[in-house]
């Protein structure tokens, strides 16, 4: 019956035939091809695109909630103005909220108070813009970050307020081209510090927000010094002059980092954090984010993306296939003659079955391998160009391969089927 | 004759019924017996039935009444994958347009219906070789139809019809498309095959193509008007020669 070696003769065949109209051939795959191509490269893109952005949040923690100071918009301040030269402002968390968090919210394990200041680094000659993070010592522990070199600030540091810091690595690399950093003394704002250890910031300089106005400078420069330190030396009030107007603000913690025993006690605490916080402070001066929501969050929009790339790829894949199935088509009408000659020569309805199934399933096929290359070039060529990060998943390209064979079988069958009811004296004398 | 006819036909009756009531008697009522190493001529008018009647032997049709023993076989019942399989084993054709299949070698052509029987190419290369020598294209193995002339392309249809070993070979107008000079070639090849002992059935309107039949069965009108010996089974076919 449908023994191998006829099969395989028949799977030649095919090819032969294909070959014998490269041109109508070719264009016929093109469908598939673009298909095949575009399901894998649009899934490649959305995978990479969502696998940064979930790396960033998960950089965050899943067991945190972060709560940031955040200056209240004009209108609500406007009474605290204390003349037409300037004005203070005071608003953000505090320590209180930082206690009253730790002290009452369940399931807490810590909460990490940090100061940020944006100043100016000098070494000798050298002054660079930085971000001055005032932190207690497990700070590590909660923001993802890579010890490189010494240590981190110490709880003894922060006891004794020591003028200590610990520098990124990037910024370290830029105020000491020629010396090793360790064990030297650089000057903040009038105030000398030594470096006891350099670390790297994994993936969250574009979360930072930024106190002062000062923005546009690269964020990877993080200055960590010890919060009581940081509170002695620069104060709660930061004093901005523009002109002649003075403007100051004041603020006792920039940022605060809450860390649940386990990310299951997250989400009881998120609006717990947030009634605290409404009742004691009268504007909404700062700002809640839950790296576990948003992390959901990513994940479902990423589904979203899926199913509507998906879409798309199946409609292109689905036009394709009735492309190969109108080129079929018009093939049994043109090759009538041939299949009178083969039924006549002792070929079976299922033999002609076969021989058209096989043709559309290798056109179908043969796109579909196109198609995959170039489905996986493209991303390649996009992550070199762009440099947006792309991942090709195996799945994708099995899935897309196999949507391309079963094209070839659904959309070969009804021209097949067409091929083979034909009558073989009728088909002998078509023409 | 002693033995038994290879083909026996009782009473075919094929009819065409077109649109309402309007019926068409391609085949009224024929009974044709033929027997192993015939050479057998069909002649008659256009509309006469003949084809119809070639396409019953080739068991490419079913009539509507009546009965047909092919070598022992009841073919007039059989479905459709057992009648592929009859023409597939016994039968060869050879048909005026040559229909080769144009994606084929000659070759892959003569080995088509053995493909059929599930045999590979390697199986049947021997044999296909051997065809085409026989019938002059030996040289030619791997030319396309389009690379062949009418009368080679007819060779390699010939050759093709042999491949199966079958109990007949039938014929319609097989010099139709064919000149003079190559249509005698090739009816010269089919009676070297008859002198073999193959039987065949062969569809003409050309007289001298029919004397070189055994017997020439006039049809009209669906039905079989008369029946002309021309020589008896084992005759020399020479003096036919000698009185074209
Ligand atoms: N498919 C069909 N449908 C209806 N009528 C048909 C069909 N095929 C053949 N006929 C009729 O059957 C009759 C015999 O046709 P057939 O083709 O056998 O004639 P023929 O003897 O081969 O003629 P010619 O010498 O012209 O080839 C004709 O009257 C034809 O109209
Ligand atoms: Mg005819």
């Amino acid at each position: 019956m449908v023994n191998y070696q006829q099969f395989m003769s028949t799977v030649q065949l095919g090819i032969k035939t294909l070959l014998l109209h490269k041109l109508r051939s070719g264009l016929t795959m093109l469908g598939i091809i673009f298909g095949v191509c575009s399901v894998i490269a649009m899934l490649a893109i959305g995978e990479g695109a969502s696998f940064e952005a979930q790396e960033r949040i998960k950089a965050l923690g899943s067991n945190n909630i972060i709560v940031r100071s955040v200056k209240p918009p004009e209108e609500s301040r406007e009474q605290n103005n204390t003349s037409g030269r300037g004005s203070g402002i005071r608003y953000g968390l505090t320590y209180d909220d930082a206690s009253r968090v730790y002290s009452t919210i369940p399931g807490v394990e810590r909460v990490l108070p940090m100061r940020l200041i944006r100043e100016r680094i000098r070494f000798f000659e050298i002054e660079l813009p930085c971000q001055v993070i005032g932190t207690l010592s497990f700070y590590p522990e909660i923001v993802s970050i890579d010890l490189l070199k010494g240590r981190f600030i110490a709880h003894m540091d922060e006891v004794y307020k020591q003028n200590v810091c610990v520098l990124t690595s990037s910024l370290a690399q830029r105020l000491f081209p020629y010396h090793d950093p360790l064990e030297q003394t650089i000057k903040i704002a009038g105030v000398y510090y030594r470096v006891v250890g350099l670390v790297r910031e994994i993936n969250t300089p574009g979360d930072r927000p930024q106190s002062g106005e000062s923005e546009g400078e690269t964020l990877d420069n993080n200055v960590y010094i010890p919060l009581s330190t940081c509170k002695a030396r620069f104060g709660e009030t930061l004093v901005k002059r523009t002109g002649n107007t003075v403007n100051s603000e004041t603020v006792q913690l920039h940022e605060m980092r809450i860390q649940m025993k386990d990310h299951l006690f997250v989400e009881s605490a998120d609006p717990q954090v947030r009634t605290m916080l409404t009742r004691f402070h009268r504007d909404v001066d700062y700002e809640i984010t839950v790296p576990l929501q948003l992390l959901r969050q990513a994940e479902a929009t990423k589904r979203m993306f899926n199913i509507v790339l998906g879409s798309i790829a199946a409609i292109s894949l689905i036009v394709g296939g009735i492309g190969i199935m109108n080129i079929m088509l018009a093939n049994v009408t043109e090759r009538t003659r041939e299949i009178g000659v083969r039924r006549a020569l002792g070929g079976k309805k299922r033999d002609i079955i076969t021989q058209f199934l096989v043709e559309t399933v290798v056109l179908s096929i043969g796109g579909g391998l196109v198609g995959v290359v170039v489905g996986v070039i493209v991303p390649l060529v996009v992550t070199a160009s762009t440099g947006m990060q792309t991942i090709i998943t195996w799945w994708s390209v099995a899935l897309a391969f196999s949507i391309s064979g079963a094209i070839g079988v659904v959309f070969g069958i009804y021209p097949a089927n067409a091929a083979a009811s034909l009558d073989p004296i009728e088909a002998l004398r078509h023409e | 004759m002693a033995e038994d006819p290879i083909i026996k036909i009782e009473g075919i009756e094929r009819k065409y019924v077109m649109g309402d009531d309007i019926e068409v008697m391609a085949l009224d009522g024929v009974n044709i017996s033929i027997h192993q190493g015939e050479y057998v001529a069909i002649m008659g008018p256009s509309g006469s039935g003949k084809s119809t009647m070639l396409n019953l032997l080739g068991c490419l049709d079913r009539p509507t009444a009546g009965s047909y023993w092919l070598g022992g076989e009841d073919v007039a019942k059989m479905d459709d994958d057992s009648l592929s399989d009859v023409r597939g084993r016994r039968i060869g054709f050879i048909f005026q347009s040559y229909n080769l299949i144009a994606q084929l070698t000659v070759l892959e052509n003569i080995q088509v219906p053995l493909f059929y029987q599930g045999k590979s190419m390697a199986e049947s290369y021997d044999r296909c070789v051997k065809l085409a020598n026989l019938v002059g294209l030996g040289e030619r193995l791997t030319h396309r139809p389009n690379q062949l002339s009418g009368g080679q392309q007819q060779r390699v249809a010939i050759a093709r019809s042999l491949v199966n070993d079958p109990l007949m070979i039938l014929a319609d107008e097989p010099t139709g498309n064919l000149d003079s000079k190559t249509g005698l070639e090739v009816l010269d090849l089919i009676d070297d095959l008859n002198d073999d002992g193959k039987t065949i059935v062969l569809v003409t309107h050309d007289n001298y193509v029919a004397e070189r039949a055994h017997r020439v069965i006039h049809m009209k009108d669906g039905h079989v008007d008369r029946e002309e010996i021309k020589r008896q089974a084992g005759e020399s076919r020479q003096k036919v020669y000698k009185r074209r």
